[in-house]
């Protein structure tokens, strides 16, 4: 379906959000991906979040690595400016923009060959480093663009579609992400986008790295019983400890839940994430806790989901190295030169 | 056997072990001399090592101002028994052996040639010293006052450098100062003084500055409006990064605020170093790495991309010698070839090759400029010998109505006027696109980035025209930079030459030295400096204008030679390659001995007066 062009038109009634932007607005290029990949559900719920949240498209940098997932910014958001960048390397190139231009919204998609495999240095880096932006990791197990490989978070024992069991052990991102010190860390899955839409916005909502890994089957390569990465073992085995409902300003927080069954967790930036606990004793914000669960429950063959870990008060890159609030790109000569009188005094002391 | 003689003309070697603070003692010595108006250029030969290994220090010091190696020691300061047999084969006939005399040697351990003095410092400082640290750091101190008698060298220039050094920090002052006049008064009385070589007080030194190399390129970084720096460690670069973070301290911070203009990233890894670096030049920022050879080895696939995706990014290459580890701590100019078609596919980059600290400061600035202007990673390719030794050079000059070229850049008001825009699109002949910068405009000017191919509108494409288009404008682009980067310096022989020679970056100061040696032989030749890859039309004229043309430089393979002759189409036999890769900098000696031979065989002389060529 490549070579057809999306069609502009569409139904006038399509409702607009505050900044008059339909959903329209904020779709990409035609998808190129198989029909049925999970990736497309994740450009969906990216494409519903950025306008639930009022997000001006040109204001979001999107960038990725290599790998069918990684294609996929050039399917949302088709007035951001993109960047396909090199395998396993949009972190580092990333953490340059978002240098360069802190007021921007910074969004890195990546697949599990991409972040797990020849990424898996730059993943945890830019973890440790706390880049505020947000990090999706479509994770299909699976290499797919290269024709059904294993990938690196395949889980030992799962099998190939050609019937091979991957004897490696798996790594698990999420787990990886925690130990890194990500201050946002989710997991969610392609085929509940009603899990995983708040989720975005949370992480949009959130100052510092946040992590989303998104189980996202592959149709083509990966979908088969023996696949732990499937559409049916994920739904089967999906063990959600908790919802998100993400809450822009204070004035909206109508819903009443019963004492204790959902918590509030005040942002930075005025925002609310409320988190209605499908599991009572989750606790998302102690992390040794939430790395003992998913362990443990992974441990079980169960698909651990929800927002995993949170910290509100999370610092990142730019408050770590003190830069001005002006983005770095917009100084001049006035702010960055120190001129010749300055060099000349420079001059002299080496004398 | 005649000792040596001569006055402001000599070459003093320190040979120590690294980790005993001889390093700073030994600058004492060096500066002195340079406050006395006499022109030295000090050499760091260091191990990759961090304590106990052979480190030496070597001082030329000429009033006439060469700053090349010289080649040959004068003074040996030997202070290392490891190196000591080693060491003393290097003096000259007649020269000066300065040893602790502490323990006794055997007399096969010394030169019937060679003037010897023995000081019995370890004596000396454990008499004074209790401290086993304050007897190693002082031994230095003392070592520097008595050579201060043995070659008449000022008291009051050392005294100032100490005072300087130890401004604030009083207690530190008295005792060192205590040491210089121990190692004085022991050299007065115990040893024959002046040697045949001292310094006297000159007016050579001028404005010059004594500055290595890599502090200059960070300061023109900063000067030159960098704001991301993204590195990793590695030799001989690091302390590249490290002054930038240090002028970034000191003049990049908002006086109100307290804030930084400038981002800062030790990263993981020199692959991690470069992304940062491509992401903040596709945002608009000026941002620059600094590494050396096997940093660029891991930096190949991101110079491809920031290539052909034409994202602005300056590389600061300090050059060591290769291949693989090669020798860490050693000099070379061997990242020519590896630099100019860094990466896969069909690639070529920009490479400009500064010849001193000045020039570090002023192609530091020149690059971020070009990157911008050019949209391409651009290359400054220094080396260790420049880098990381204090060279004396001419001060740092800036325009206060320079400004920033930051290219073709469309702006929001541009696009509003409803300017055209297509990224990849050439709209001036040039070769050079416009870009936006991400952010800029909420309907117009954003685009897609990638390293595949694409249309002139930044469109996925594998159609061959879409393809050529851009690879044949690449080529255009990169003929327009013949023409912005800097130009060869060209210099005539006092008389008509039939040979010229070629050469760059760290070469010059021998090179220099050698053109005066080769006209003392009768020898004639015209020089080109190159400054810049890809080479303007001057240096096909060049080698068109001279039967020979000798290419020198620092590297096995005559790496400059085979650009010249791949990119040029000259004839392989029109350039002759002049090579010097032991990993010790060039030396005029080499340099006039190598050409002289050559030209000897040619048949190159003088010509006669009446005789026809």
């Amino acid at each position: 379906m490549t070579y057809l062009i999306k069609p502009k038109l569409h139904h006038p009634g399509l409702p607009a959000n505050a900044r008059g932007f339909t959903r329209r607005d904020y779709e990409g290029k035609i998808s190129t991906l198989c029909a049925g990949c999970g990736h497309d559900s994740i450009s969906a719920a990216i494409i519903q979040a950025c306008w639930e949240m009022d997000i001006e498209p040109h204001r979001v940098a999107k960038l990725s690595g290599i790998g069918c997932s990684s294609k996929t910014p050039d399917y949302f958001l088709g007035n951001s400016h993109g960047f396909n960048t090199v395998h396993g390397r949009m972190p580092s190139v990333l953490t340059g923009a978002n240098l360069a231009n802190r007021s921007l919204l910074y969004l890195g998609v990546s697949g599990d060959g991409d972040s797990a495999s020849i990424g898996l240095g730059q993943f945890a880096h830019l973890m440790r480093r706390g880049v505020n932006m947000v990090y999706m990791l479509e994770n299909n197990g699976v290499y797919g663009l290269t024709k059904g490989q294993f990938s690196a978070t395949a889980d030992k024992g799962s099998a190939s579609k050609k019937g091979l069991a991957n004897a490696d052990s798996p790594i698990d991102t999420v787990s990886l992400a925690l130990l890194m010190g990500a201050t946002f860390v989710a997991r969610s899955f392609s085929g509940d986008k009603g899990q995983l839409v708040p989720i975005i916005k949370a992480a949009i909502g959130h100052t510092g790295a946040a992590f989303i890994d998104v189980v996202s089957p592959c149709v083509a390569f990966n979908n088969h019983s023996g696949s732990t990465k499937s559409y049916d073992y994920v739904r089967a085995h999906n063990e959600a400890v908790n919802r998100v409902d993400f809450i822009q300003s204070q004035d909206e927080i109508t819903a009443d839940y019963a004492p204790g069954a959902s918590v509030d967790v005040p942002q930075h930036d005025g925002t609310v994430i409320r988190l209605r606990k499908a599991h009572p004793e989750y606790d998302p914000t102690d992390k040794v806790a939430a790395m003992n669960y998913i362990q443990q429950h992974q441990a079980l063959g169960e698909v651990v989901t929800g927002l995993l870990y949170l910290d509100s008060d999370a610092s990142d890159l730019h408050r770590n190295l003190n830069t001005v609030q002006a983005p770095l790109n917009s100084l001049t000569e006035r702010e960055l030169c120190p001129g010749p009188a300055m060099l000349d005094k420079i001059n002299a002391s080496l004398r | 056997m005649k000792p040596i003689a001569a006055v402001n003309d000599f070459v003093v070697k320190f040979a120590n072990v690294n980790g005993s603070g001889s390093a700073s003692a030994n600058e004492l010595f060096a500066k002195a001399i340079l406050r006395m108006g006499v022109p030295v250029s000090p050499r760091n030969i260091f191990p990759s090592n961090i304590q106990g290994l052979p480190t030496w220090y070597e001082v030329r010091v000429s009033e006439e101002g060469w700053v090349g190696r010289r080649g040959g020691v004068d003074l040996l300061v030997a202070m290392n028994p490891q190196t000591w047999d080693s060491d003393l084969k290097e003096l000259e006939t007649g020269g000066y052996l300065f040893y602790d005399n502490s323990k006794p040697l055997p007399r096969s351990k010394f030169r019937d040639d060679i003037i010897v003095i023995g000081i019995p410092l370890t004596e000396l400082c454990n008499a004074t010293y209790d401290d086993p640290r304050q007897r190693q750091l002082f031994k230095n101190i003392i070592y520097i006052g008595a050579l201060s008698i043995l070659l008449e060298i000022d008291e009051d220039a050392i005294a100032q450098l100490i005072a300087e050094q130890y401004k604030g920090k009083e207690k530190l002052l008295t005792p060192n100062l205590n040491a210089l006049k121990m190692g004085r008064d022991y050299a007065r009385e115990h040893l024959m003084h002046p040697l045949g070589i001292k310094v006297r007080r000159s007016n050579n030194v001028g404005d010059k500055i004594f500055v290595d190399g890599n502090s200059a390129a960070a300061l023109g970084c900063v000067y030159g409006g960098a704001t991301v720096c993204a590195w990793y460690p590695i030799t001989p670069s690091s302390s590249l990064a490290e002054a930038f973070q240090r002028y970034c301290g000191k003049y990049r911070v908002d006086p109100d605020t307290g804030e930084n203009r400038y981002a800062i990233v030790q990263a993981e890894d020199e692959i991690a170093a470069v992304g940062v670096v491509v992401g903040a030049g596709w945002n608009g920022a000026r941002a620059f790495t600094a590494t050396s050879g096997p940093g660029v080895s891991l930096m190949t696939e991101f110079l491809g991309l920031a290539y052909f995706a034409e994202i602005p990014i300056t590389i600061i290459n300090v050059q060591r010698g290769g291949p693989s580890t090669g020798m860490p701590t050693r000099t070379q100019q061997a990242d020519l070839l590896a630099c100019a078609y860094a990466s896969h596919g069909d690639t070529k980059h920009i490479l400009l090759f500064p010849e001193d600290p000045y020039e570090c400061f002023e192609h530091a600035a020149a690059a971020l400029d070009l990157a911008d202007r050019l949209q391409t990673p651009v290359f400054v390719m220094t080396d260790l010998d420049i880098g990381m030794n204090q060279r004396l050079s001419a001060p740092f000059k800036w325009d206060a109505s320079r400004t920033y070229d930051r290219g073709k850049v469309m702006t929001h008001d541009m696009l509003d006027a409803g300017k055209d825009f297509g990224r990849y699109l050439d709209v001036d002949g040039d070769g050079i696109p416009f870009r936006t910068y991400p952010g800029t405009h909420p309907t117009k000017g954003g685009y897609f980035t990638r390293g595949t191919t694409k249309n002139a509108r930044a469109t996925y494409s594998e159609a061959g025209p879409d393809y050529l288009y851009n690879m044949q404008r690449l080529l255009q682009k990169f003929d327009s930079a013949k023409r912005l980067v800097p130009q060869p310096i060209l210099r005539k022989a006092a008389k008509p030459a039939r040979c010229g020679v070629i050469y760059y970056g760290s070469t010059s100061p021998a090179m220099a030295e050698a053109i005066g040696e080769l006209d003392h032989l009768g020898l004639y030749v015209d020089t080109l400096r190159v400054q810049a890859f890809p080479f303007s039309d001057a240096v096909t004229d060049f080698i068109a204008d001279h039967e020979e043309v000798f290419v020198v430089e620092q590297n096995r393979d005559g790496q400059l030679r085979t650009l010249i002759v791949n990119e040029l189409g000259i004839d392989p036999a029109r350039v002759v390659p002049v090579l010097h890769y032991d990993g010790t900098p060039i030396t005029a000696r080499f340099i006039t001995h190598e050409i002289a031979e050559i030209m000897h065989a040619m048949h190159v002389d003088t010509l006669k007066p009446g005789k026809v060529a």
